[in-house]
């Protein structure tokens, strides 16, 4: 048996969907057994049918790490909530009930996600706690902010300057992607995709073209496997930076600020010497990469990295000796490792409160068995935790690309698209990239003539914004921006 | 402090001297349209435009929905398409956005005097995205980074609506963002701008169709200026803003 792949292939007719309490009930033995719930939806079928889907990871090496559990009911149909014992599962549980009307009973806070569908234009409605006491008081953000930043809504409530809660409201983002992916041609999508969370334009597009590469039986070369892996590699070191340059800027560190901006510069003027775009758009394409590395470029690349590690490394040096900067990250937006955990978070958030959890290392495929990467995490579970770890992510990041571009077996200047044919009937394709967020999740299933059925998305920031509200508890309204920034999280990847 | 100046060494100089000199290595930007024939019948870069921003007969590429992605450079089999690194594709019309073999170039923007004067020495903007990406609102954060520096020509993206003189809008304007975006607007003092950064912005683009959207704000306030891109170029912004305000660089 191979290392496990990261796209979980089913049939559909073999998957026997149980009703909606035994699937639920399945669930709960699943996680309650140590498994990762990877995600959970559900689909309409038919008039008011729905179809639920969970995906668990387990520990197990191999393929059998992964299981597919399928359940089916009616709209408006009731089931336990796995929520009031697995808390993971409260924001898949939510965004289930808003897209399908089925009701998790006994889900503590059943609120709407993205205000999708009929509840568009009712952002004003949302069912906001309340604090009531002497000396507390509420403060309203957004969805507008101070800085260039998408938007969203978030509420503090705070009993002088504490924060008791924050509750965090989204769905200004939403574009309907979901639905629009189902209008074009399946193996159209590849712009949209990248559209989906623009940041992550690489991860998504690698996922998108992963499915539908799974689901036409086609197998890409390891060698433009390698060619994404530097793409995914070169994205993830760029948004890093962008996030180091938002935490130096946020504390006033305007040398740190200055000094991530134009490295960043750099990286995604790299990214743009091979591809055109400083975003990778249009590297990616179903069947391979449109863009290969020619010796200039791999020589390119090198340079460019070997100059970036120099600087990167006395800056970071500067920004971690400084005393100001310890004091205001130290202790700051703690995330202990149980609720970590238990909140199922994932990606940088995740590792900095000691969770050792990449899809890189759980679902290597070839790619990443061939290419090792070592997952990294911090203990402390504090903005300096995740500032720490962005900035070791970049090292490895930086050592990995090196080490594929120079790999004596790689040859990385071919530009291959391999044909892609018609998409299997009746399958559903689960794909799951590590992003720099963490887990960019796309499930498309086929109909019966091999037209896409559903389209299913889930950016690694849906199950962390939890994170970022229960790191704000105690900590004072002041500390939110570094908060906010250290979590680095998408709001139209939560809005779709 | 020895840490610190190493760091400034380091840094060096980082500006780029002349954006209207400036021409970014590997960027694909303006296409180019060659003179050739296609072939009877052929619609081969429609079928691979992922945004319908191609028209046949004779063939045009509308910038304000191309994203830029360059599908339609491999799928055409007469090789009638390509992409150059030329940043310039802003313009002040929406309707002068089309580039087609006869009109290989977008019209030069004009300086608008009554810009100028106003605004010419002193331009604050605030930024709305309104169902933007991330990557529109990146490159406009980049604006303001040490490699591009508008600050330098008096133009500054603001917090606070009412110290802006224009907005910079991005994204394809969700209906869950409409009225907050009509909120900003309103706040902001006369007289003042729009400038539509994106494709996304200016024309739905690969949202467009989306049931979702709520685009009737650009019907009331028409962009003084279009940024073209997905996203666009900083350098697109840059030289679009610096030509209608008569900006020397």
């Amino acid at each position: 048996m191979g290392p496990a792949k990261s796209v979980v292939m089913a049939l559909t007719q073999e998957l026997a969907p149980v009703d909606l309490d035994a699937w639920a009930a399945a669930c709960a033995q699943a996680m309650s057994a140590g498994k990762r719930l990877l995600t959970l939806f559900g689909r309409t079928d038919g008039d008011d049918g729905v179809v639920t889907t969970a995906v668990m990871l387990g520990s197990e090496s191999g393929e059998s790490r992964r299981n597919v559990l399928r359940g089916r009911g009616r709209r408006g149909d009731a089931f336990a909530s796995l929520t009031a014992t697995h808390p993971a599962a409260q924001m898949l549980e939510r965004e289930l009930w808003e897209q399908t009307g089925l009701q998790p009973t006994g889900h503590p806070w059943l609120k709407p996600v993205r205000f999708e569908g009929e509840r568009q234009q009712h952002m004003v409605d949302y069912p906001f706690f309340s604090v009531r006491g002497q000396e507390v008081h509420e403060v309203g953000v957004g969805p507008i902010h101070a800085s260039v930043i998408e938007p969203g809504h978030f509420r503090f409530m705070c009993h002088g300057e504490q924060v008791h809660h924050l509750e965090i409201q989204l769905g200004y983002q939403h574009r309907g992607v979901e639905a629009l992916l189902l209008q074009r041609p399946p193996l159209g999508l590849s712009s949209l995709v990248e559209s989906i969370a623009g940041d992550s334009s690489i991860a998504y597009a690698w996922g998108y073209c992963a499915a539908v590469e799974a689901l036409a039986g086609v197998q890409v070369s390891l060698d433009s496997d390698r060619v994404r892996g530097v793409a995914l590699e070169l994205e993830r070191v760029a948004m890093h930076l962008a996030g180091l340059t938002g935490l130096a800027t946020d504390i006033a560190f305007l040398q740190g600020g200055a000094t991530y901006g134009r490295l960043r510069t750099a990286i995604i003027n790299a990214t743009m010497r091979v591809c055109g775009s400083r975003f990778g758009r249009g590297w990616l394409r179903p069947g391979g990469v449109r863009f290969g590395l020619t010796p200039a470029l791999r020589q390119d690349l090198l340079t460019t990295l070997s100059a970036f590690s120099k600087d990167i490394g006395e800056v970071n040096d500067l920004m971690l000796n400084a005393r100001s900067v310890q004091s205001r990250f130290q202790g700051v937006g703690t995330v202990s490792l149980k609720a970590a955990q238990e909140l199922g978070l994932v990606g940088p958030p995740a590792r900095a409160s000691g969770v050792d959890f990449d899809i890189r290392v759980s679902l290597p495929g070839r790619l990443y068995t061939a290419h090792p990467v070592n997952v990294l995490h911090e203990d402390t579970g504090d903005c300096w935790a995740r500032l720490r770890l962005r900035m070791r992510e970049i090292d490895e990041s930086v050592r990995w690309i090196c080490e594929v571009l120079e790999a004596p077996e790689a040859d990385l200047s071919q530009a291959n698209i391999v044909p892609i044919g018609k998409l299997w009937p009746g399958t559903l394709c689960v794909s799951v990239r590590e992003g720099f967020r963490g887990p960019v999740i796309q499930a498309l299933e086929t109909a019966s003539d091999g037209s896409l059925l559903h389209y299913k998305v889930q950016d690694p920031s849906l199950l962390n914004w939890f994170g970022l509200a229960l790191a704000v508890r105690n900590n004072e309204i002041s500390d939110f921006p570094i908060c906010n920034k250290s979590f680095d999280l998408s709001y139209c990847g939560n809005d779709l | 402090m020895l840490e610190s100046i190493a760091v400034r060494v380091s840094q060096g100089s980082q500006f780029i001297p002349d954006p209207r000199a400036a021409s970014p290595i590997g960027f694909r930007g303006k296409p180019l349209i060659a003179s050739a024939d296609c072939a009877g019948g052929c619609e081969a870069c429609l079928a691979s435009c992922p945004t319908a921003a191609i028209t046949l007969n004779p063939v045009a590429i509308d910038l304000g929905r191309c994203v830029l992605c360059g599908d339609c450079e491999p799928a055409c089999p007469s090789a009638r398409i390509s992409f150059s690194n030329d940043v310039r594709m802003a313009a002040t019309d929406r309707q002068a956005l089309t580039v087609s073999q006869p009109r290989p170039e977008l019209d030069p923007i004009k300086v608008n005097e009554a810009l100028r004067k106003r605004f010419g020495r002193s331009l604050k903007l605030r930024s709305v995205s309104a169902g933007g990406c991330n990557g529109c609102e990146l490159e406009v954060n980049a604006l303001t980074n040490v490699n591009f520096d508008i600050g330098r020509y008096g133009i500054d993206i603001v917090a606070s609506p009412r110290h802006a003189d224009g907005l910079v809008l991005t994204g394809p304007i969700t209906r869950n963002m409409a009225q907050a975006l009509q909120l900003c607007w309103d706040g902001m003092p006369e007289p003042k701008l729009v400038i539509a950064v994106g494709a996304c912005a200016i024309s739905g683009s690969p949202f467009e169709g989306s049931t979702t959207l709520d685009r009737a704000f650009l019907d009331r306030f028409a962009p003084t200026l279009y940024v073209p891109g997905c996203p666009p170029h900083p350098l697109t912004f840059v030289r679009g803003v610096l030509d209608l305000l008569g900006i020397s660089s």
